[in-house]
């Protein structure tokens, strides 16, 4: 039982089954899921289907912040990555044609690749600091979408690129399965292979690491281009669940709320250990949050401020140090007071 | 006469860390007026004990009686004003501030809200002046030496409340002079009846200096001993409990075979750092590096490692012109480097002794090449075991470890790359007799093996028990190389720092 309470991902965990509790202590048919059509459908599904976004922006912020950085620009490369791909796709003769929409994806992914690359160069090529390195794409980036797209809203009639985040496959949503696949290729490369190693131990001290021969400087640009590379993705499921993309709101914000998702799942902010799982937990926690603010009927102008109470939650319970401080107090004093013995008269610290 | 009540008492305490017990039953007594040295092998529990007695730590078991009274600590700041100070091997003042501010910061004499900046200096230069110090106490304390610095560290200490004050290897980067310095500081503060807990590697210094000693062995008790009453040997005896005939094993050295040069260094040089110096290292030979904080020694085993680029000269070696810009180049080449600076250049403190050790191995292989976890277990297995580091788990997190572990730790992740050259900068500094025995047999051993080894320590007894030869280093200049022959001795080596090598 305190193993399991120990267990680093414990609290967060704690978290997502109140939230859900909550949920369905208003919405009673809350947790069933059912086939429909061959689909599975359900507030579990949705929850997942919408919170596939940020659970790709998380995984590839969760690298970035291990190697002790940090990524502001993934909010934009979603919106460009989306724009650029709308814009192909709205151009082609047949919306519909497979290797259209397919070159449509290859091009907006190679130019997060691209700007993921610029970020890591500006990061361990010229050595600015990472938050401001990756602010300048986070606002340039705004503005390349909206030069993509003219300054509109460019809307698609493609059912090829309609899959990618309103589709299904082997009745999932097909982006739980786009997830599922970067979680899967992630994990491989860091825990199987040995980049997670070499990542933690750049976060955790990068002298260190450089004399014991890392080659930190590729190494962080690569996990920049990933970051980037996961936002693209991301930006193409967002454009392609509602056929259009909006260079001005597509993915706004949505770099914190990946960072808070990383941070849930108990990546320290300073680099060093990082924790996949952890990280899609948190993402779950945020759009379970999300979810769960529309279904119990939270007035739509105080929404904003309930989340930022829960979030605070969240973050205090997990901090050991307030957890000892708020709930052990009486328990600390106890370590203090003298062993009793029988043959030793004990004095009791009132 | 009966000895003066102790002013502290600890008696059975017991602290647990997870996985590890750090101390067990451990007493232990301060008295006024007494210089009391806490000894002990790295990991033995010195600097635990210390810090559950000053609330750094929660204690798991025991109590503590401070004159009498029984107290529980939650924090420095409450042992602090139950009159326990504290002064650290690194200084924990604030450098950019001056003298006076850092002496009185926190508690700055007020009046009506403001600062009285000259009843401050005032009082700051006569704390100062009761430990012989007369320095402008307005000036930065940056712009003091270390020692210095320490002695204001001390004078803010005693200020504040010290009944009982703790010097935690306050010697460990002071010269001799220096050393003498605060000696006299603390006879002075021994005769005001103040209780001081000194912690040294230094086994002279203890002698010098303290009237008893505790011991403690693996986060017991060994005894407590008046100091005169217990010879060199038998302490070193009791704080690694064997013997020391295994550190005198060491002394004759086999002289060093001729055979082909390693590494040639021709008027390598780097400005600001090191002026151009020559120097070969050949196949199996132990080169030491001698001369004081500063003389350009780390420099020198930076540039042959690639961690700084030459400005000038050539690097050859097996013969062959090479230009190391990165640590990695000269890692292909054979060529290991043992930072000092173990904390800041060498671990990743959140990874487990595993991941440290295997570390560089997996940095020369790339990330896609991962090394397999049965080969890791058996690497790792050999080396925990061979250097014996404690405790031996290799899922422990290496900040959990002792410094002369840690050490150990990245002496691990060296040789398992098996170089060419290993050079060692400062390996057994801030570690305890046994581990340093233990360093120095196994770079004996390495060198009989065919291993190069540049050896750089500060301890001239050392280098010279080691070294086939020994370079001299002077305000960044290499002043001399001689060789390890019969003729020569510390003295030798002294003067020749002395006099810069002109004869």
């Amino acid at each position: 039982m305190t193993a399991l309470v120990r267990h680093r991902l414990f609290w967060p965990a704690a978290v997502l089954v109140l939230l859900l509790a909550a949920n369905v202590a208003f919405t009673p048919g809350f947790l069933s899921i059912e086939m429909k059509d061959g689909h599975l459908y359900g507030s579990l599904i949705d929850i997942f289907r919408f919170g596939a976004p940020l659970i790709l922006v998380a995984i590839g912020m969760t690298l970035v912040i291990a190697t002790g950085g940090i990524d502001l620009s993934v909010g934009s490369v979603v919106a460009i990555s989306g724009a650029l791909a709308c814009l192909h796709i709205s151009g082609l003769p047949d919306q519909n044609d497979v290797g259209g929409v397919l070159a449509a994806v290859g091009l907006a992914l190679g130019l997060a690749l691209v700007l993921g690359a610029w970020n890591g160069f500006l990061v361990a090529g010229v050595g600015i600091q990472p938050i401001i390195a990756t602010l300048i794409i986070m606002v340039a980036g705004r503005g390349l979408a909206q030069l993509i797209t003219d300054g509109q809203i460019v809307t698609v009639n493609s059912d090829s690129y309609k899959l990618i985040g309103g589709g299904y496959w082997l009745t999932l949503p097909f982006g739980i399965l786009i997830v599922l696949a970067v979680l899967a290729l992630t994990a491989f490369l860091t825990r199987r292979l040995a980049l997670g190693l070499l990542v933690e131990s750049i976060g955790g001290n990068a002298t260190a690491s450089r004399l014991a021969g890392i080659r930190s400087r590729g190494l962080t640009v690569a996990v920049y281009a990933f970051c980037a590379l996961c936002a693209g993705i991301a930006g193409l499921m967002i454009s392609s669940n509602v056929s259009s993309a909006d260079g001005n709101n597509a993915g706004l914000w949505i770099e914190l709320d990946a960072i808070l998702a990383v941070v849930i799942g108990g990546t320290s902010l300073m680099g060093g250990r990082f924790s996949l799982g952890g990280t899609v937990l948190g993402a779950l926690v945020i759009q379970t949050l999300t979810t769960t603010i529309y279904s119990i009927g939270i007035p739509p102008e105080t929404t904003l401020l309930f989340k930022a109470l829960v979030v605070t939650v969240v973050c205090l319970v997990q901090s050991s140090a307030f957890r000892e401080k708020v709930f052990q107090r009486r328990g600390r004093r106890r370590p203090a007071a003298p062993r009793a013995t029988d043959d030793e008269k004990v004095e009791v610290p009132a | 006469m009966a000895p003066p009540a102790p002013i502290l008492q600890m008696s059975g305490i017991c602290k647990e860390f997870p996985g590890v017990k750090a101390l067990s039953g451990v007493d232990f007594r301060l008295l006024p007026g007494e210089v009391h040295a806490l000894m002990g092998e790295n990991g033995a529990g010195k600097s635990t004990l210390i810090k559950v007695l000053t609330g750094v730590y929660a204690i798991d078991g025991g109590r503590i009686t401070l004159e009498g009274e029984d107290v529980a600590f939650t924090g420095p700041l409450q042992s602090q004003q139950a009159g326990i100070s504290t002064v650290y091997q690194e200084v924990n003042l604030c450098a950019n501030l001056s003298v006076a501010e850092n002496i009185f910061i926190g508690r700055e004499p007020r009046r009506l809200g403001r600062i009285q900046w000259k009843r401050m200096r005032r009082r700051a230069t006569e704390l100062l002046a009761g430990l012989d110090l007369d320095i402008d106490v307005s000036a930065p304390l940056s712009s003091y030496s270390l020692a210095v610095q320490q002695m204001v560290a001390i004078a803010r200490a005693v200020d504040i409340s010290a009944r009982v004050l703790i010097l935690d290897e306050p010697t460990s980067s002071l010269d001799s002079g220096e050393v003498e310095q605060l000696f006299r500081v603390m006879r002075r503060l021994k005769a005001e009846g103040i209780a001081i807990l000194f912690v040294s590697h230094f086994l002279d210094q203890i002698y010098e200096i303290s009237d008893r000693m505790t011991i403690l062995r693996n986060g017991s008790l060994v005894g407590e001993y008046l100091t005169s009453e217990l010879g060199q040997v038998e302490l070193v005896g009791k704080m690694i409990g064997r013997e020391l005939a295994d550190l005198e094993k060491l002394e004759d050295r086999p002289p060093a075979r001729t055979s082909e040069p390693l590494v040639e260094a021709e008027a390598l040089g780097r400005g600001g750092a090191i002026e151009p110096f020559t120097l070969t290292v050949h196949k199996g030979e132990v080169v030491g590096l001698a001369g004081l904080l500063g003389s350009g020694r780390t420099e020198i085993a930076r540039l042959l490692f690639g961690a700084d680029h030459a400005s000038t000269g050539a690097l050859r070696i097996d013969g062959e012109p090479v230009t190391l810009r990165t640590p990695r180049l000269a890692m292909n080449r054979g060529i290991a480097f043992c930072s000092e600076n173990r904390r800041a250049e060498g671990l990743v403190p959140d990874l487990t002794v595993r991941e440290n050790i295997v570390l560089a191995l997996q940095a020369m292989r790339g990330w896609s090449r991962p090394i397999p976890r049965r080969t890791q277990d058996e690497l790792v297995d050999k080396y925990v075991a061979a250097l014996n580091i404690r405790p031996a788990d290799p899922d422990q997190l290496v900040r959990n470890l002792s410094g002369g572990n840690q050490q150990k730790v990245l002496l691990a992740r060296w040789l398992i790359l098996e170089p060419r050259l290993l050079i060692l900068d400062e390996p057994t500094r801030g570690i305890d007799v046994g581990a340093k025995a233990e360093i120095q047999r196994l770079v004996a051993e390495l060198s009989d093996g065919g291993m190069a080894v540049l050896f750089v320590s500060a301890e001239l007894e050392e280098v010279l028990r080691l070294s086939h030869k020994v370079a001299v280093l002077r305000d960044r200049r290499l002043v001399a190389e001689l060789p390890n022959d019969d003729g020569l001795t510390t003295g030798v080596i002294m003067e020749t720092i002395a006099s810069g090598g002109r004869s």
